[in-house]
């Protein structure tokens, strides 16, 4: 299990009295009702602010949403609603926010009481399968019951399927993953997620799996405009700004560094921040006995980024052809 | 019936009480998982009041955020241990307690006929009393069957 970077330091919205507002949720009878008492519009505003792009997953979102709410309402008049299945699968390349979109599923379906407690946790195959016979079943069982009340979010799942071994234990895994599944679908949304090609043969391989996945949600690439309103946003959220020529020079960076292999969308961002933050602070340690303000200290200038290897590169390559 | 009054075991929280029901359980378990406790499930069919240590069922289930887990794990050791008691118990790990804080019976057998009390006579007229549980003359597995 691992902690996933920013749940801890995002802004959350302040937490519900919670016996209260599942109270107040029960006795709603109009959408806007459910939607005020739950919160759960707060969510969806801030998922449609914070997160820039990915218009399709989020459309998704709304529609789950919208679902749960008339469910909850047609059970506040006593109408049947049968809990709908809300295992996911997210595909998508590296870096298209799959693990972030999932913490804010995880508060949404809190906030419309799908889920008792709205906890995530994140998994890969090491956490799932074990070593030797008879310590997979216990392992899975465990996280399992950690992940009760909550979201089970398996990164990379189709390490779970190793077809080129007939006795992995990861089979067993899917097992006792997909009875869980089943049978306790009251307690925990498993969330699948992964690169798009590689998850399409998991399935192939794992049929059962597909049929009791309802919702498939593929996480588009962002574009270059998308990647430099993230990368602006991030150097907020640290207290950080660009120089005025700096955002055009991490313009031109982007657009190169699209160009090359392993390329991680948001997560190349972030890192190339993390590197221009990197190269700021020796361009302001080199001068020792310079009285540095809060500007200086906040501001990345094009040179932070310029020095990227990413350029040489990227000419290199324009020479070349 | 002077040695076994109310026709069953009392033992930990809550046993003078008729069983708890599933949603009860529910209610402790959840009071224990907001203390901060790890619950742990553990069975036996040697219900002695020196008998400590029961065998535990799994594992001790730390880190659970919901009551889920643990209604999971008690529902299959039911299941395989229907004729055992079978008792749900909270550690507190705080530094300086780490010990039991909670301790209640969640499943018994269908008949407790309780214990016998043996007197044993020794030098002069002193006698020394002990407890036999009636079953327990029995193998173990083999005791508390229908």
């Amino acid at each position: 299990m691992y902690n996933i970077p920013g749940s801890g330091s995002s802004p959350q919205p302040a937490p519900v009295a919670e016996g209260e507002s599942v109270e107040a949720v029960r006795k709603a009878r109009t959408v806007a009702e459910v939607m005020a008492q739950s919160q759960a519009g707060d969510v969806l505003d801030e998922l449609d602010r914070e997160l820039v792009g990915l218009a399709p997953v989020k459309a998704r979102i709304r529609d789950i949403a919208a679902l749960l709410v008339i469910d909850r309402l047609r059970m506040n008049q006593g109408l049947q609603a049968q809990t709908p299945s809300l295992h996911m699968s997210f595909t998508g390349n590296p870096g298209t926010g799959k693990t972030t979109v999932a913490l804010r599923m995880a508060q949404i379906l809190h906030r419309l009481g799908y889920i008792r407690k709205g906890h995530l946790v994140a998994v890969t195959r090491d956490d799932l399968v074990g070593q030797y016979v008879g310590h997979t079943a216990p392992k899975t069982r465990e996280v399992l019951k950690k992940a009760m009340g909550g979201v089970l979010f398996i990164d990379e799942a189709y390490y779970l399927y190793r077809p080129d071994n007939e006795r992995d234990y990861g089979q067993e895994a899917i097992e006792i993953l997909l009875q869980v599944m089943e049978n306790n679908r009251d307690d925990l949304v498993v969330i699948l997620a992964g690169y798009g090609d590689r998850m399409e043969t998991f399935f192939q391989s794992n049929p059962g799996m597909r049929s009791r996945i309802a919702h498939h949600l593929e996480f588009p690439d962002f574009t270059e405009g998308e990647l430099l309103r993230i990368a602006e946003m991030m150097l907020e959220q640290q207290n950080y700004r660009f120089a005025p020529g700096a955002r055009d020079v991490f313009q031109e960076y982007i657009a190169h560094r699209l160009r090359q292999p392993q390329f991680a969308n948001a997560r190349s961002v972030r890192n190339a921040l993390d590197r221009a933050r990197l190269r700021q602070a020796s361009r302001l340690f080199a001068n020792p006995d310079k009285e540095l303000t809060v500007d200086d200290l906040s501001t990345i200038e094009s040179p932070d980024i310029r020095a990227s290897r990413v350029f040489d590169l990227g000419t290199a390559s324009a020479q070349k052809t | 019936m002077m040695t076994n009054p109310t026709g069953r075991l009392t033992q930990g929280q809550f046993s003078f009480l008729p069983d708890l029901t599933d949603a009860e359980i529910t209610l402790q378990i959840e009071y224990g998982l907001r203390q901060g406790y790890a619950w742990a499930v553990e069975y036996t069919d040697d219900p002695h009041p020196r008998n400590t240590y029961w065998e535990m069922f799994g594992m001790p289930m730390f880190d659970l955020a919901d009551v889920a887990g643990v209604m999971l794990e008690l529902k299959s050791c039911r299941s395989t241990f229907p004729q055992h008691y079978i008792r749900l118990v909270a550690f507190d790990s705080t530094r300086g307690v780490e010990t039991i804080a909670m301790s209640f019976i969640v499943n018994r057998p269908s008949v407790e006929p309780g214990f016998s009390l043996v007197r044993q006579e020794t030098n002069g007229r002193t006698i020394r009393y002990t407890i036999r549980g009636h079953e327990a003359d029995r193998p173990e597995g083999e005791r508390y069957r229908k």
